[in-house]
């Protein structure tokens, strides 16, 4: 395939979207909603938009957002309610050998 | 004491036993961990008499040392790519105010497209602006070029800065045996800082004053005077480095089979490592090839270059930057000093933007140019097929 | 006099210490008396990213700096890489691939097709046994050491202990080495 140089290296938006980044971490957060107080500090601080506030049955709780997240466990340890946790991934915990 | 050390470190290092006075820097990469290293020394209280700053930018921190350079302290930051040319405003007055601060250069492609990886493009945009340059093969001389710099900065016939270039990543990232110095060796070699004019609160100086027409073209005949003579002191700094360390690094310039060689190759920095060894692999295959390492580009040692390059039918320089609209910089170094000879010219712009040169690059375009298989000038390395679209 | 040059590459994703394997192997091989050298591909230095790393040894200093296109070694720190990366890319007909897998040596030589000669170690688990966390390059530069004998044991301990400061963390990492190395003695039938 031959590659195609942009002029000035101009790329159109939403490029990133395409790459889906969510199987590149060994763990993934896990929200408790009961202990969410959707105070928004993950929202700020996740350093790649993966998790959002959003409305869910009359209230508000943080999403994450897993096609996307890549683990890095920043929201769990901003949590101040302790309502994240970061679990291992199904394939890190396989048995056979 | 030798020991595994990341390239940072050992730039960092060498830096403390230099006993500075002033650091001041801002995070670049692949420069981060050498300031890193030098900050976590001062907060350890390793620094002695040091004051470390962390700059708001490369601009700040250039600034900030043309300040205690000033006012008589030995100074260093380190730096690269966009970084250096933020700097550069305030380096080439530095340079005109005749402080000899010491840079280290990760060697670090320019934007844009937006690269963080090694070429040496943002140097050599620097190649005229009163700074001497060298560029370092491995993170060893890196260690030990660090007290040569501030020895001959800091020479009163020369006071300049002093700007070694190493290849961000290749060496910087680099996790190798490194001959550490002792402090001892270091203050044997490099005495304490001794300021020709520095000024004080009670002793308020102008650094840089204005020149009107008719001054200011002597003040720029002094300066190419004092890279004149730093030609000499700098010879005379690497040759007592080897008498006291036993690592002689060579002058200027290290000339290896150029004597009977039809073909001379030409490298700087990390790469030469790998040419020498494809040289020295085709001079068993009975080839008539040299290598020339060219380690001091400022100030260029025409001289030595033309004496090596006397007897070459074909000059082949791996570049590692382009001038846009003529050829890769030194190419047109090494030209001007083989200036009445007449060798066939080859130069091959490689690695732009931090691209591999794998080792069959290397053996293919030298191969090719010794059978004669290439059109004489400049030529871009291994390039992928590509079209020129607009979006 | 015939000079070594052992080149090995390893795969993993970032966070999983891909990095510091190549380097506490690097030491290792110093305490051995080779030349060494080891550096990471550079690329976006962030955790989960496919990473590759290097190392170099020989008996004379080394003065190539450029990637290592035929290893005589691959190690593969995540099974997840294996497939999306085309981990065994050059390795040299008598080399050997030695890989994080959660099944044996021949299961993954039959999924992959492979013709030559892999070795596997569930080190995640392993890794979690021992320290909780998959952080799985501990174990592997003992499996590396166990399936290869290019560096001596011994030596590789003496890195480990000397590389952690936190001394409970040295021991856990000390015995998950040992496990490691032992289990693929075992495997390649020392």
């Amino acid at each position: 395939m031959v590659m195609k140089i942009t002029l000035g290296g101009v790329s159109k938006p939403h490029s990133s979207k395409n790459m889906k980044t969510g199987d590149w971490g060994t763990e993934y957060p896990v929200v408790d909603e009961e202990k969410c107080t959707a105070c928004k500090a993950c929202e700020y601080l996740c350093p790649d938009a993966c998790i959002v506030v959003v409305e869910k049955d009359d209230k508000k709780v943080a999403v994450p957002d897993y096609e996307y997240c890549k683990g890095c466990g920043v929201c769990f340890s901003v949590c101040p309610a302790d309502a994240i946790r970061m679990e291992l991934k199904e394939i890190y915990k396989l048995e056979v050998c | 004491m030798r020991k595994v050390v990341r390239g940072f470190y050992s730039i960092a290092y060498s830096v403390k036993l230099c006993r500075p006075n002033v650091i001041a820097a801002y995070p670049i990469t692949p420069q981060t961990e050498i300031v890193e290293n030098l900050a976590s020394m001062y907060a350890n209280g390793e620094l002695g008499e040091c004051e470390y700053v962390t700059a708001e930018s490369e601009f700040g921190a250039a600034s900030i040392l043309v300040g205690a350079s000033a006012a008589g302290a030995r100074t260093f930051t380190a730096t690269c790519s966009q970084g250096l040319i933020l700097m550069s405003e305030v380096l080439i007055n530095a340079a005109g105010m005749r402080l000899p601060i010491v840079l280290v250069n990760t060697n670090r492609a320019l934007s844009a497209p937006l690269s963080i990886w090694n070429d040496h493009q943002d140097s050599m945009i620097l190649r005229d602006a009163g700074l001497m340059q060298i560029h370092v093969e491995s993170n060893q001389e890196a260690h030990d070029m660090v007290p040569v710099a501030f020895k001959v900065a800091e020479n009163h016939k020369v006071m300049l800065p002093f700007m070694i270039n190493m290849d961000g990543y290749k060496l910087t990232h680099a996790y190798e045996p490194i001959d550490l110095l002792d402090q001892e060796t270091i203050d044997e070699f490099l005495p304490s800082y001794d300021p020709p004019v520095y000024m004080t609160t009670k002793n308020p100086l102008t650094f840089g004053s204005y020149a009107p027409p008719q001054y200011y073209a002597e003040f720029r005949v002094v300066m190419q005077n004092a890279m004149d003579r730093a030609r000499k002191e700098l010879e005379n700094a690497y040759k007592e480095w080897a008498e006291i360390t036993g690592r002689d690094w060579g002058g200027h310039v290290v000339a290896e089979n150029v004597e009977d060689a039809e073909l001379v190759a030409i490298a700087m920095g990390s790469l030469t490592g790998m040419v020498r060894d494809v040289v020295s692999e085709l001079r068993t295959q009975g080839k008539k090839v040299g290598l020339l390492k060219i380690r001091t580009l400022r100030p260029f040692p025409i001289e030595e270059v033309r004496k090596a390059l006397k007897n070459a039918e074909k000059i082949l320089v791996f570049e590692r930057a382009v001038s846009f609209g003529h050829e890769g910089p030194v190419g047109m170094e090494v030209k001007s000093a083989c200036f009445g000879l007449t060798p066939e010219f080859y130069s091959f712009a490689v690695g732009l933007g931090g691209r591999d040169i794998p080792r069959e690059e290397i053996v293919k375009i030298i191969g090719n140019v010794y059978e004669g298989k290439v059109e004489q000038g400049f030529h871009f390395g291994t390039v992928k097929p590509f079209e020129e679209v607009i979006v | 006099m015939v000079s070594i040059l052992i080149e090995v590459r390893f795969h993993g994703r970032g966070g999983q210490g891909v990095v510091t394997a190549a380097d506490i192997l690097a030491v290792a091989g110093f305490k051995d008396g080779y030349y060494t050298l080891s550096f990471p591909t550079f690329g976006a230095e962030k955790r989960g990213t496919p990473v590759a790393s290097f190392l170099r040894l020989s008996d004379k200093p080394i003065v190539s700096r450029d990637e290592i296109y035929y290893p005589d070694y691959v190690v593969v720190m995540d099974p997840t890489v294996i497939g999306p990366v085309k981990v065994e890319a050059g390795l040299k007909a008598e080399g050997r691939l030695i890989a994080n897998y959660p099944k044996g040596s021949e299961d993954l030589k039959r999924e992959m097709g492979w013709d030559f000669e892999v070795y596997t170690i569930n080190a995640t688990k392993m890794a979690m046994e021992h320290l909780g966390r998959p952080i799985t390059n501990t174990a592997m530069v003992g499996a590396f050491v166990g399936a290869t004998n290019v560096i001596k044991l011994e030596s590789l301990l003496e890195t480990i202990e000397e590389w952690f400061t936190n001394k409970e963390l040295a021991e856990k990492n000390l015995k998950l080495v040992k496990e490691a190395y032992e289990y693929m003695r075992k495997v390649c039938g020392w």
